[in-house]
């Protein structure tokens, strides 16, 4: 039987601190990284290959394996496998605390797992952002002038990683996981220790990802490409490191989401009434399970290469730079996927809420998710037009990637025709909602630009490719991801977030988005290629206007974070329960959302957008069992 | 309830600042700038070395670089006047590796186009002699250096090397134009134990690349 | 009131195609005209008139579907939003087929259509747009047999080019003739790299062990410049280069220049080979 939380505000400090929790972790951690580092150095004496190069990649990896194992073991995921193997009673979750120290331990409440997902990517989220400063700050001169180029390239590297490799949950992690069983009448996701470990691994694979800077760096972007990879200094080792633990959690996440959806619906929740958030969140789940596994393949094999000398990549030992390339990129498109739909499916569950219609056209928006995850296996070689890849498959993919528009401009559609003769209110999550359709729309046309082969020639590797695929991720997933916050933060969280604070935060960031991004496609037109921090003395002007966007955007966010921090500290106006007037299901439930979600299971009786329909009966049945025995 | 929320906000502030701290100083972290000695012609004094023996990486390969008051300082970082000759003797104190592209051994860019090895002019160099380059490609400048036999007695081992220990001299001169900054290089795949000898010392600033302002 | 088949058309939709209709109609003639002739790789070569052209109707065709949406949701958010604090429901629409048929059908035509006219440019035209088709190109450009050959050696970090059917020489200066095809092979000594001249329109990764094969035309003497589009390592972008095409005698004395400048060296480079394996390949230096 599931354990209810006590409430704990009375307990001790000391209490809170001593036991399994974040501390815990990371001591252990740091413990075990050094044992890991000492044992791999035994392990690696004596090997010609090691010599010179001061930097020790056996004795890395199993320093990262072993601080992976003893932060698992410090937040206490191994206690429950062991104390079953001790003969202990199986349970499905375990005592909890109350109080903030539930949110640096592990907590199976699916709730606190969602906000915990919040502020961790978050941190990364931001991390991210201002290495981007960073990096502007350094193109705004042609020729090397704030850091040097080695270090430029790691800015790089770390924005692109926690921007792609972090934020990879950046929708899915806090919501998905607090809202997806509210939004399915469940109590909790099908496997909650996995959901608690799932989330633990990311901030995991942020500080060893952070840890690169103390090895040098990494030289090589997010994407990895061996043999660069293989020649890189220590620093790669802790982004190879950082990525097959993102890939094992998206791993597990992914299948933890699909069973819920599949096996935790409640009764009446017919396939045909889950609300679209829903479907959008299987359709990444299908990706997650499928591709993320080939990402970690790809990654043990630039272990291999890099610790023991092996040669999966490297062409004079028989191996080929393509492999890498292949495997990566036949994760990495429908990892921008894994981005890109839950962008959709938040959109879209919010365009019906402030147009007070109906999702319009329902069917035609699963197809386009469902699409869109079939379709996104298919295309990956477009990354590799000119790779000297066969070139008779170029016409194929140039097929398939093409073909994938079509599914991606359903969702169009369906933003259209519901605000189609709708009564459309301005609230900040409409407008970061409307936001993302402009701007999708743009990062999603200069994506056919990129699937011509021959435009393909033009622009790829260059700044026309950055443009497009900033627009896509960061005008998709990023203002979804606000969308979602301002949306949903009063019913996770409980408080007001300051109306006016957040029209600043929008308009500022909408108009300096666009200012900062449209000029990079002219940048990539004129020539210049990405990742570079010199260019050509012409580009200057361009570069310099888009840098000063730039900071806006950046001060932009700053906003935000005043806002939340402001909100939730100081203001702490408690939220109504529905504040928006959505019929949505996870609306029903009060604030705050009590530990079991539900007092009973309830009952779906219709899909969750019955606006403007006479006499629509509500959502679900919250009490069936008293209505049932109230009479008829 | 506020003074929790509080702590926890004061805490990730008080981190955030630490990694900002530490973030930062690694970015601002460059070598010192090391400036030609006179002007008119100017003169660089570089020393390659076969592993630096000093921390942070003791058996990496480098340059370093003599400043006017005739101290050896690790920086890769020279300032020479604009539309001058500069005249660069180069001590070199490691043996040879041979150049993956025997194209660099020829020189490019010298006045004359004859470099001083050991006292005697040298047109060209046999690409399996080099052990480094010093290359400015953007100025068309490139001079292979010869390497000191794998036999010779007395090799260096820690930098500073001292000309008591076995080394090869090589002088040579090029004219410099307008300002800018210009990378320079070496093309001998010397990054010991890296794979395709091109990683560590060879992908860092301040061992075998530097930047060469011209102003 | 408009009529179609019977069916009177929705004011609003109306509106929203006048308003689309007029703003095309400005805009393509714009774009083809004003905007096309700027539109990059320019029309050096033959393979970047094919890639310009393609970005030309590229932009002409989809500005127009930009504007479509755009049009539709601003019109929306004026003609539609509530007026007043109170909340109101809009009219249960849940759907509509025709609609959602026609859109079907004219993405699917549009998107199709261009893959297909891709796949013309790429094939048919035979000339591969002037990217890396790898080792064994399947999309050969007419004069083929009386081309040039170019060896592209991608290393860290400055391209060097071979020329060896004019005396296998090597130099870090890129020259080609004009109106006669150039075979670029495009490999690399260490890392992935990739060979882009820009005004050539020619995009080639410089993969180790691997002959990547790109066709340029051109048509024109002039400048272009070459660049590395692929990160490999630390002077990345500084892998930057001027390139010349020449007429054909401007083009034989360049080269017998540069073959008496690399006279010296020749005979210490390695045999004229598709790939290299220079050593040291192998960790221990």
């Amino acid at each position: 039987m599931p354990v209810e939380a006590t409430a704990t505000d009375q307990r001790p400090l000391w209490q809170g601190v001593v036991g399994f929790n974040l501390l815990t972790g990371l001591l252990l951690g740091i413990g075990g990284f050094f044992l890991g580092a000492w044992i791999g150095g035994q392990i690696a004496v004596g090997h010609d290959y090691l010599l010179g190069t001061d930097q020790n990649d056996v004795g890395l990896f199993m320093g990262y394996l072993f601080g992976t194992i003893g932060w698992l073991a410090g937040l206490g995921f191994f206690n429950y496998p062991l104390g079953r193997m001790a003969g202990r009673p199986a349970s499905l979750r375990h005592h909890e605390f109350g109080g903030v120290g539930r949110y640096f331990r592990l907590c199976t409440d699916h709730k606190v797992v969602g906000i915990q997902y919040f502020f961790g990517v978050g941190i990364f989220f931001f991390i991210g952002g201002l290495n981007a400063m960073l990096m502007r700050t350094e193109l705004l001169r042609p020729t090397e002038h704030a850091w040097s180029a080695g270090n430029y390239i790691t800015l790089v590297g770390l924005h692109g990683t926690m921007m792609i490799m972090m934020t990879s949950a950046f929708i899915v992690g806090p919501f998905a996981n607090f809202l997806l069983p509210l939004m399915i009448g469940a109590r909790r996701l099908a496997f909650p220790r996995i959901e608690a470990l799932t989330f633990w691994l990311t901030p995991l694979a942020g500080l060893v990802l952070m840890s690169a800077i103390a090895r040098g760096g990494f030289a090589t972007g997010w994407t990895g490409y061996a043999p660069l990879a293989d020649e890189a200094r220590a620093g790669q080792d802790a982004y190879i490191y950082a990525f097959i633990i993102i890939g094992i959690s998206l791993t597990l996440l992914g299948v933890n989401l699909l069973a819920t959806v599949i096996t935790m619906r409640a009764p009446g929740l017919t396939w045909s009434r889950l609300p679209i958030f829903v479907w959008a969140v299987l359709s990444t789940s299908i990706l997650m399970a499928l591709a993320a596994p080939v990402l970690v393949a790809a990654m043990l094999m630039s272990v291999m290469d890099r610790a023991a000398n092996s040669g999966y990549y490297i062409a004079s030992q028989g191996g080929s730079p393509y492999l890498y390339e292949n495997l990566f990129w036949f994760f990495g498109h429908p990892e921008v996927y894994i981005l890109a739909l839950p962008g959709f499916g938040i959109v879209l569950e919010i365009l019906p809420v402030f147009a007070r219609k109906p999702l319009w056209g329902y069917r035609l928006a699963v197809a386009g998710m469902l699409g869109v995850t079939l379709l996104s296996f298919m295309v990956w070689q477009h990354h590799l037009f000119v790779s000297g890849m066969n070139s008779s498959l170029r016409p194929f993919y140039m097929f398939t990637t093409e073909l994938i528009s079509i599914p991606t401009g359903f969702i169009f559609l369906n933003g259209m025709g519901t605000l189609w003769r709708g009564r459309i209110r301005f609230t900040v999550p409409m407008l970061f909602a409307l936001a993302f359709f402009f701007n999708f729309l743009i990062g999603g046309l200069s994506g056919v630009f990129l699937s011509d082969v021959p435009s393909d020639v033009t622009t790829h590797g260059s700044y026309f490719v950055m443009a497009h695929f900033h627009y896509t991720i960061m005008g998709g997933l990023v203002f979804a991801f606000f969308a979602a916050t301002y949306y949903w933060l009063p019913k996770m969280l409980g408080v007001v977030l300051n109306e006016r604070l957040a029209r600043i935060h929008f308009w500022l960031m909408f108009i300096f988005f666009n200012l900062t991004f449209f000029p990079l496609f002219a940048a990539g037109f004129i020539g210049m290629p990405r990742r570079v921090s010199t260019y050509a003395p012409g580009l200057q002007g361009l570069n310099d206007f888009v840098s000063a966007f730039a900071f806006v955007l950046g001060f932009s966010m700053l906003i935000f974070l005043a806002n939340l921090v402001y909100s939730l500290v100081f203001a702490r106006i408690p939220a109504e329960e529905n504040p928006w007037q959505s019929k949505g299901l996870e609306w029903q439930v009060p604030t705050p959302v009590p530990v079991m979600n539900f007092e009973r299971i309830p009952v779906v009786n219709t899909t969750p957008y019955e606006y403007g329909v006479e006499g629509a009966p509500p959502v679900a049945t919250l009490a069936p069992g008293a209505v049932a025995a109230a009479g008829s | 309830m506020v003074t929790r929320v509080s702590g926890v906000v004061l805490g990730v502030a008080v981190g955030a600042a630490l990694i900002a701290y530490y973030v930062v100083g690694y970015l601002m972290a460059t070598p010192p700038v090391v400036a030609a000695t006179g002007r008119a012609p100017a003169q660089l004094t570089l020393q390659t070395v076969a592993s630096f023996g000093h921390s942070p990486h003791p058996d990496w390969v480098s340059y370093l670089a003599k400043n006017p008051a005739g101290k050896w300082v690790h920086s890769t970082i020279l300032r020479v006047p604009a539309h001058s000759v500069v005249n660069v003797t180069i001590y070199q104190y490691d043996t040879a590796t041979g150049l993956r592209n025997p194209f660099w051994s020829l020189p490019e860019g010298i006045i004359g186009g004859t470099m001083t090895v050991d006292g005697k002019p040298l047109k060209y160099l046999n690409p399996d002699l080099a052990s480094h380059t010093f290359a400015i490609p953007d100025l068309g400048v490139t001079v292979p250096l010869k390497g000191v036999p794998d036999n010779a007695k007395n090799q260096c081992s820690a930098a500073p090397c001292t000309l008591a220990q076995a080394h090869t001299t090589v002088t040579f001169s090029f004219r410099t134009g307008k300002r800018g900054t210009y990378r320079w290089q070496c093309f001998v795949p010397c990054a010991a134990g890296f794979i395709l000898g091109f990683g560590g010392p060879m992908q860092t600033l301040g061992w075998m690349d530097g930047l060469l302002q011209v102003v | 009131m408009i009529t179609v088949a019977g069916q009177r058309l929705p004011r609003h939709g109306v509106w929203m195609g006048a308003i689309w209709l007029v703003l095309t109609a400005i805009s393509v003639p714009l774009i083809v005209f004003v905007l096309g002739p700027h539109l990059p790789p320019g029309r050096m070569t033959a393979e970047a008139s094919d890639q310009t052209s393609a970005n030309i109707v590229l932009t002409a065709l989809l500005f127009p579907l930009l504007l479509l949406v755009v049009v539709v949701f601003s019109y929306s958010l004026v003609a539609f939003r509530q007026t007043g604090a109170a909340v109101e429901d809009g009219p249960p629409l849940r759907g509509h087929g025709p609609t959602q048929a026609t859109w079907l059908v004219f993405t699917g035509v549009t998107v199709i259509a261009l893959a297909v006219w891709g796949s013309y440019t790429l094939v048919q035209t035979a000339r591969g747009a002037g990217g890396g088709q790898g080792p064994s190109p399947t999309d050969l450009p007419k004069g083929h047999q009386t081309r040039m050959q170019i060896q592209v050696l991608g290393q860290q970090w400055e391209w060097t080019f071979r020329y060896p059917t004019l005396g296998d020489f090597e130099t870090r200066q890129l020259a080609l003739p004009v109106n006669r095809v150039t075979e670029f092979h495009v490999t690399s000594l260490d890392i992935t790299h990739s060979f882009w001249a820009y005004g050539l329109g020619v995009k080639a990764d410089a993969v180790p062990g691997v002959d990547n094969i790109a066709f340029v035309t051109p048509k024109r003497t002039g400048k272009f410049t070459v660049r590395c589009a692929e990160l490999c390592g630390l002077w990345h972008g500084h892998m930057y280069r001027t390139g010349y095409v020449m007429s054909q005698s401007d083009f034989m004395s360049w080269a017998s220049q540069q073959k008496a400048a690399d006279a010296a060296n020749v005979h210490d480079l390695p045999p004229y080979s598709r790939t290299y394996f220079p050593k040291p390949q192998h960790r221990a230096g």
